[in-house]
This record gives structure tokens, C-alpha cells and sequence, in this order.
């Protein structure tokens, strides 16, 4: 007997703001060691949906060298422009809105604003000052958050797409430091949440699609492995695997186990 | 015509044939490129290259995507 192939990867896609995707793995394209390698692990990872930040141009510099989007063309990924590395909601949307002219007024982004630049932990005024003027201006935000669902909640009544809490702090591997607290987001969630930050190794990314999570969005965990691609690969199933136990219902947790797993009856005795 | 403006926070002197943001962006190597143009403080959409003036002092950015979190 042959059991379909991964039949719900296709028939239970991601819907983020009304578009359907078949990955709930997002990854970013920093730290990794060249273009090239960039691409293998993106390509691995089987991600739709890569993030990407904006900075200035090298003004004098060789124009003709190779770029992201040459690896990474945007006809055959769905662009997710990033505010990272900005501390107030003025830097942010100036940020997201040279994104949108830069792609051709794609609306969807991701909104992250820094308060402080030892933890990269967000500033969350900052943010919900953000969201609210971007949302106005026709941007389909996820928002990168803190794991408070008072401030998800707020967020969400703002308008943002999705909402992003992290898991632990930026690039710090130190995986979900506080299921509990993404639970409380998940049950109010009416939108998409993903895991944003703090993911280190797959077990951490099947936990996260275990709890309900979305999906996960995540950068270092994959650019920083001592193989990046492989890593890829590894949280393309992970993410998987945690999405398919996530829909197949875990059983419950015992401390002992009532009924073994064998019949009692007919034993050789 | 030699132009002293800002771009990407840094003050330079540039030669264009024309005062314009299309012109400027030619002369800096970054005609079909990707990039997105902010002068003075306001967005300049493509399609207004051609048409928006660049004028000595004016402060400019010009940004591209790049690897990132």
C-alpha cells in the first residue's frame, strides 16, 4: 500500500492576506556566505516567500556585480521587504514605502521596529505607530512582535496580515522560550502567526506548527549551520512534520501509560 | 553640468547632461537597476525619472534590496 504523497502540503495551503501559498517555512537571505549558496539553501528550504531588507546603493561601485536578484529572481519568489535595523516608526514606513516603489508597489511587507540594539528586542510603541500608518496607506503588514497578546491583539485590530511574535531573541537560537504565551496569541488570532526570531535547530520550528503557528520565518537557524543547506532541507520538514502532527491531533499526555500498546490478551506465558 | 547634491549621505559633485533624476541615475552607473529614489525627503516614482528635477543641494537616496532577516 502506498500512501499519497505529503497529500496535505497541497490541499492545506497558507493563506496570507488573501494569497495562497504551499511553504510555511518563510526564510530570510542574510549572513549566508555568497549568492550562491544563498540560492541552495533558499531552493532547499522549499520557501515561496524570502525577506529581504533595503539599503543604500554602493555608489561607485561595480554596478554589474552580482546582486540578490539575480540570485533570487522576484518573478519566482514572493518578496517579503523587511524593516530591519530601524528604531522608530518614522524610519520604518519611509523604509517599507522605498520597498513598495522598488517593487513595483507590492503591498505585502514585514514591519519590524528595534528598541534596542544589544537584544534586538521590538519597540512596540514604535510598531503599533507603524502598523497603523502603514495599513492606512494600503500595506499588507506582518508585524514582527513581542510574544504580548494584549499588543497581538492590538495589532491585529490595527489591520496587520499576520502576526509575528518571537520565539526568543533575534539570531540567538535559543528556540520557543514561552509556548504558553503563544498559545494565548493563538487562540485570539484571527489572522496568520507565524514564529518570527529565536528559532535554532528543526525540532524548534516543529514545535512552533505544533502549537498552531502558521508557519515560521526564519534566517540565521539555516544561514548560520555549519551546513546551511542541509539545515534547509531539515526545517523544510520540520516545518512539515509539525504542521501534519499540528492537524493529526497529538494525543493526550499521561503520566502513565494506562494501556500498552500491545493486547494484554494471548501472551506466551 | 556639474551637480553638488547629497546622495546616500554623502556630498559629491556629478556630471550630468540634463538636471534630472533620470540623468543621475544614468550618470551613476544605475540606469536598469533595481533601485528606488527618495529626493528631498519624497519618493520618486519611476515613471517621473524623466521629469523630476535634481537641483544643486538637493539631498537624494538611492536604495537597492540586499540579503537580510
Amino acid at each position: 500500500m502506498n500512501a499519497p504523497a505529503e497529500p496535505n502540503v497541497v490541499a492545506d495551503p497558507l493563506v496570507i492576506a488573501g494569497r495562497a501559498y504551499r511553504s510555511r517555512l518563510l526564510v530570510g537571505t542574510g549572513k549566508y556566505r555568497d549568492f550562491a549558496q544563498t540560492r541552495a539553501a533558499i531552493d532547499a528550504s522549499g520557501a515561496e516567500i524570502v525577506t529581504v531588507a533595503i539599503r543604500r546603493t554602493n555608489i561607485g561601485q561595480d554596478a554589474n556585480a552580482p546582486s540578490l536578484l539575480d540570485a533570487l529572481p522576484p518573478s519566482e519568489f514572493t518578496y517579503l521587504p523587511n524593516s530591519a535595523g530601524c528604531y522608530t516608526a518614522d524610519e520604518a514606513v519611509r523604509t517599507l514605502k522605498l520597498a513598495r516603489e522598488l517593487l513595483d508597489g507590492h503591498a505585502l511587507c514585514k514591519l519590524e521596529v528595534l528598541g534596542d540594539s544589544t537584544t534586538l528586542y521590538p519597540d512596540v510603541r514604535e510598531t503599533l505607530k507603524a502598523a497603523e500608518r502603514l495599513v492606512a496607506d494600503g500595506f499588507q503588514v506582518m508585524v514582527y512582535t513581542s510574544d504580548d497578546p494584549i499588543v497581538a491583539r492590538e495589532l491585529e485590530k490595527i489591520g496587520c496580515v499576520a502576526i509575528m511574535p518571537l520565539a526568543s531573541l533575534i539570531g540567538s537560537g535559543m528556540g520557543i522560550l514561552n509556548p504558553w504565551n503563544l498559545k494565548l496569541i493563538l487562540e485570539a488570532a484571527q489572522v496568520p502567526v507565524f514564529v518570527d526570531a529565536g528559532v535554532g535547530t528543526a525540532s524548534d520550528a516543529a514545535v512552533a506548527l505544533e502549537l498552531g503557528c502558521a508557519g515560521v520565518l526564519m534566517n540565521t537557524a539555516i544561514a548560520q549551520a555549519q551546513d546551511p543547506v542541509r539545515m534547509a532541507r531539515a526545517m523544510r520538514l520540520a516545518v512539515q512534520a509539525g504542521r501534519e502532527a499540528f492537524l493529526a491531533g497529538r494525543m493526550a499526555r499521561k503520566l502513565y501509560a494506562a494501556a500498552p500498546s500491545s493486547p494484554t490478551a494471548g501472551l506466551i506465558r | 553640468m556639474a551637480l553638488e547634491i547629497t546622495v546616500n549621505g554623502s556630498t559629491r559633485s556629478v556630471d550630468v547632461p540634463s538636471p534630472d533624476v533620470a540623468a543621475l541615475v544614468r550618470a551613476l552607473g544605475l540606469d536598469g537597476k533595481r533601485i528606488a529614489v527618495e529626493r528631498n525627503g519624497e519618493i520618486v516614482p519611476k515613471s517621473r525619472y524623466g521629469t523630476t528635477p535634481v537641483l544643486p543641494g538637493d539631498r537624494l537616496e538611492i536604495v537597492a534590496a540586499v540579503g537580510g532577516g
